[in-house]
């Protein structure tokens, strides 16, 4: 029943698969080179969460994320990515657990950057504390990989999204690429809803998230610096682009990601929606950004050109 | 949850050498199989974890059905079910035999 995807060329898949729609582990072939990926506690050493069973809930065999090593265009990269369709790509005890090893083995090495694939809607509930830990200890992880060198990018575009603790995780990587189905947020749309009412965010207005959270708002306020077209190929661009792009961390970079951050809120902090901001920036009939194709998307953001390059 | 297992004798050893192989996703209508070259060769044994309470009937018609079809022999069948239809079943247990008789690792 798989022939005919088998069948078809790599260079020909690579092309023409969504990122959105593939699995975590059709990410991980079809980003890395091909056959080069070997994985950390695969699903055959059935690591799965000690919580779920008393909920009667079911469990994965990798605890909803693939984490292990591989080549990118020829260079050694440490990986991970979280399966968005498993308990929506949440962060549990294990999950989290994988996620820090491989950025702590990442920072001894020093030399190999890591990818980071989320897909997510933040802390498994049902773990609560341990969920909660988790995202502290990846952070501080992320945090002590870059100080020691490491090039930490996060790639988003998954169904799931980044939300919750992904969403600060993402927010202490090197250098993040998006596509326009990605989002990155911490409290999502019902969250948002549900704690300051309909008049504050009406979480069914898909246009309103969209514009809010999504990709291409992201990439025009800096958040991310990269924006990908949703294929595989877009996304090994960018990870490869980043990787040459991000510089040398340290107290300076962080002095300057305050201040790009303290600017963005001076300037835009009384705008009432996204529409407002990309206006305030100088762009025109910024109404119609969210109907710009890719290609016509990309044009746009690099003539703004406002990326976390200097900082972040 | 309910926990079912199945013991089939098959006449023939899978192909391929891959020692295990994984595909499908926990999610509601889906399932993951998980199968690892790692019993006799006339053996073939089923493990499943499911969501959906009393279709123990239909797993037994689906798994009969798939083992006589494949001759899945020396595999074993790991199964985490979010309640999959027996459709999908059939598709992601070909799937795991297809990905393990592939050669390499």
């Amino acid at each position: 029943m798989t022939a005919p995807l088998r069948q078809m060329a790599p260079a020909e898949r690579i092309r023409t698969t969504s990122f959105n729609e593939a699995s975590a582990r059709t990410r991980l072939e079809l980003l890395l080179d091909p056959g080069s990926f070997v994985e950390f506690i695969g699903p055959e050493k059935r690591e799965i969460s000690p919580h779920l069973k008393i909920f009667d809930l079911p469990e994965q065999f990798d605890d909803g994320i693939v984490v292990g090593h591989g080549r990118l265009d020829g260079s050694p990269v440490f990986i991970a990515a979280q399966e968005g369709r498993f308990m929506g790509g949440a962060f549990g005890e294990v999950h989290g657990a994988k996620l820090t090893g491989l950025l702590r083995a990442a920072r001894q090495i020093r030399s190999i950057p890591v990818l980071i694939l989320f897909d997510t809607g933040g802390v498994r509930l049902q773990e609560a504390n341990a969920g909660e830990l988790a995202i502290a200890e990846i952070m501080r992880a992320v945090m002590e990989a870059r100080t020691a060198g490491v090039k930490v990018i996060g790639l988003i575009g998954g169904r799931s999204g980044c939300y919750g603790g992904g969403g600060l995780i993402a927010g202490c990587c090197s250098a993040l690429a998006v596509s326009e189905p990605g989002r990155i947020a911490v409290s999502g749309p019902e969250v948002i809803e549900t704690n300051r009412g309909v008049e504050e965010f009406d979480s069914r207005d898909r246009a309103l998230v969209w514009r809010t959270m999504g990709g291409k708002h992201r990439r025009l306020l800096g958040a991310a610096d990269v924006f990908a077209d949703d294929t595989m190929l877009a996304f090994r661009d960018a990870a490869l682009d980043l990787i040459g792009l991000v510089g040398a961390f340290g107290l300076d970079k962080l002095r300057a990601e305050q201040g790009r951050l303290a600017d963005r809120l001076r300037r835009f902090g009384a705008c009432e929606d996204a529409v407002d901001i990309w206006r305030a920036d100088g762009i025109v009939h910024a109404e119609t950004v969210p109907e710009l194709s890719a290609d016509q998307f990309i044009a746009l953001a690099n003539r703004i050109g406002r990326t976390s390059r200097d900082a972040r | 949850m309910e926990d079912l297992s199945f013991q089939h004798r098959v006449p023939g050893r899978a192909g391929g050498s891959r020692q295990n192989a994984i595909v499908g996703v926990v999610a509601s209508g889906n399932l993951e199989v998980l199968v690892e070259r790692t019993l006799p060769d006339a053996e073939c044994r089923l493990e499943i974890k499911t969501t959906a309470v009393g279709f123990g009937e239909v797993w037994t018609a689906v798994v009969g059905d798939f083992v006589e079809r494949h001759s899945p022999g020396g595999l074993r069948f790991s199964i985490n079910d979010g309640g999959a239809r027996p459709d999908t079943v059939s598709l992601r247990l070909a799937q795991a035999v297809r990905l393990i008789e592939e050669d390499g690792r």
